[in-house]
């Protein structure tokens, strides 16, 4: 267990829905769910494969304070961000949001699957904007092909994956849509020291303001 | 509205990172530019403008750290131009944009935090512009008669599927329009003499950034829309937003060996329409940049 979700359990023990609704992004919309599950019936269809338990369900698991459950699956990543689910809650929930807040917050005690795609994507789709404050497409698909889901690098992994993805670049490249030199350099911002005091800022400010909920 | 007594429209453009030169939306730019050409759009790129983190982003990145990258963008746009709305041309963009005006305009804590962490980047933020999509100002501040007055070649005979997709459509929508079957892209095919064609994947979602982590899943998404947009009789596929458009267009390949379809549609821009039937050349349309080519419209531009 990592330390900080040894010391968020202990701090909230046996109040798991306090702990969600003070530490997760959203979370306090949780306890006004109705359960009537527009929600499930709203996520793309063909991602319902991914699911173990659909929005409406984690929500009540939450009430429950099945801490463990709720922290450890992949369901959350399974969220394209479609906003389906958020237009159509009938008690106006920002569900899209609530999915979000909860896996991020599972990814930041360390309980999220280590091998989740979408968990490792979103981290290196983060890193990658923020180093030089745009995103770098060539970069990211290189990192996100060239990486196994726990980060580190696989080059048997990556080639695999390049050579099955060659036609696309292929046409892309040909489109103007795709420049290999990026590798080397790419678009950037030039206050890159200001963006990144900036984001150091605004982390530590909000880890204080959750540590001192938590206090 | 006739084109004589309208003033000039100027914005604080906000580009975003894949319709970069050689980047995957590189020709949305290119399109969007030769159509502002035509309807007098002054777009005046807002300096130094950084990535919106985009929906993805949430794993990683926190709810702060996420604000205060939008929010440097419209502090940007507010210093050096002034007076002036946002418009992107992302969904994404617009989608994170727009959310952290509503964030911060609704809570003095975010809002504070915010400003301290802008500090570090030697910024602050006064009144927050407003942040719109660009076709939400075609829409809004256009109007389809406007935007049909330019038409020098109309796109009579051609038949699209208007994909709207989510997120310029959800949560915020576009002209007051419905979620379920918002009507603003077959409008603006119509407006442009074209026939934009009834079927039922127009607001499915592509899968989005999930196209990279869980292609299976996201292909299966993108056949259904493709299988719907050929059921409904259309030549091309029509979207404002640049994830759609990569998706839908690039994967067709391996879902016809996945599944032994024969998918072959083009997925354009609306500006891309735009720029032909208002006289503009191939490649002004940028129609080069489409992977899967656009035979009618590139013979129609010439």
């Amino acid at each position: 267990m990592s330390d900080l979700n040894a010391t968020m359990a202990t701090r909230y023990k046996n109040n798991f829905l306090k702990e969600i609704e003070e530490q997760a992004e959203m979370g306090e919309w949780v306890k006004m769910c109705m359960q009537c599950g527009v929600c499930a019936g709203s996520c793309p269809p063909n991602f319902h494969s991914g699911w173990e338990h659909p929005p409406q369900e984690l929500f009540m698991m939450i009430r429950a304070g099945k801490r463990e459950e709720v922290l450890t699956t992949p369901s959350m990543f399974m969220c394209t961000s479609c906003y389906n689910c958020y237009v159509r809650c009938p008690r106006k929930l920002p569900i899209t949001h609530i999915m979000h807040g909860i896996a991020n917050y599972a990814h930041r005690l360390g309980t999220a699957p280590k091998n989740q795609p979408t968990r490792a994507f979103s981290k290196i789709f983060w890193d990658n904007a923020v180093t030089t404050g745009r995103v770098n497409e060539v970069k990211l698909t290189v990192g996100l092909y060239f990486k196994d889901s726990d980060g580190k690098f696989n080059l048997g992994a990556g080639i695999k994956k390049a050579l099955e993805m060659k036609d696309i670049a292929l046409g892309l490249v040909k489109a103007g849509r795709l420049n290999p030199f990026e590798l080397f350099g790419g678009h950037k911002c030039k206050d890159q020291s200001g963006i990144h005091a900036m984001l150091k800022k605004a982390r530590e400010l909000e880890e204080t303001r959750k540590a001192i909920k938590a206090a | 509205m006739s084109n004589e007594y309208r003033a000039k429209r100027e914005y604080a453009f906000y580009p975003g990172c894949s319709s970069q030169k050689g980047a995957s939306s590189a020709n949305y730019l290119v399109s969007v530019q030769s159509m502002c050409k035509t309807l007098d759009i002054k777009m005046t790129e807002i300096p130094d403008w950084n990535c919106c983190g985009a929906s993805i982003g949430y794993g990683e990145g926190g709810e702060l750290p996420r604000l205060a990258l939008s929010a440097r963008n419209l502090a940007l746009a507010e210093k050096n131009l002034p007076g002036r709305d946002v418009v992107a041309t992302c969904a994404a963009c617009w989608l994170g944009t727009r959310e952290a005006k509503e964030r911060l305009e609704h809570s003095d804590v975010l809002m504070r935090d915010t400003q301290e962490a802008l500090k570090e980047a030697g910024l602050n933020i006064q009144v927050i512009p407003e942040v719109r999509h660009m076709a939400e100002v075609l829409v809004e501040d256009f109007g389809y008669e406007a935007l049909a007055q330019p038409v020098k070649k109309n796109l009579a005979g051609m038949k699209f599927a208007g994909y709207v997709g989510c997120q310029t459509n959800r949560p915020f929508g576009i002209d007051g329009e419905s979620y379920e079957n918002p009507k603003y892209l077959d409008k603006l095919v119509e407006a442009l003499g074209a026939e934009a064609v009834r079927y039922d994947q127009k607001v499915t979602c592509c899968g989005g950034a999930l196209a990279f982590s869980e292609p299976e899943r996201a292909h299966a998404q993108i056949k259904d829309i493709v299988e719907s947009a050929y059921d409904g009789g259309a030549d091309m596929i029509v979207t404002p937003c640049p994830l759609c458009q990569a998706n839908v267009e690039l994967y067709q390949g391996a879902i016809n060996k996945k599944y032994g379809t024969k998918f072959n549609i083009p997925v354009l821009y609306y500006s891309q329409l735009m720029t032909v039937a208002y006289g503009g050349s191939a490649k002004d349309a940028a129609l080069g940049g489409n992977v899967i080519r656009a035979k009618q419209l590139e013979s129609l531009a010439g």
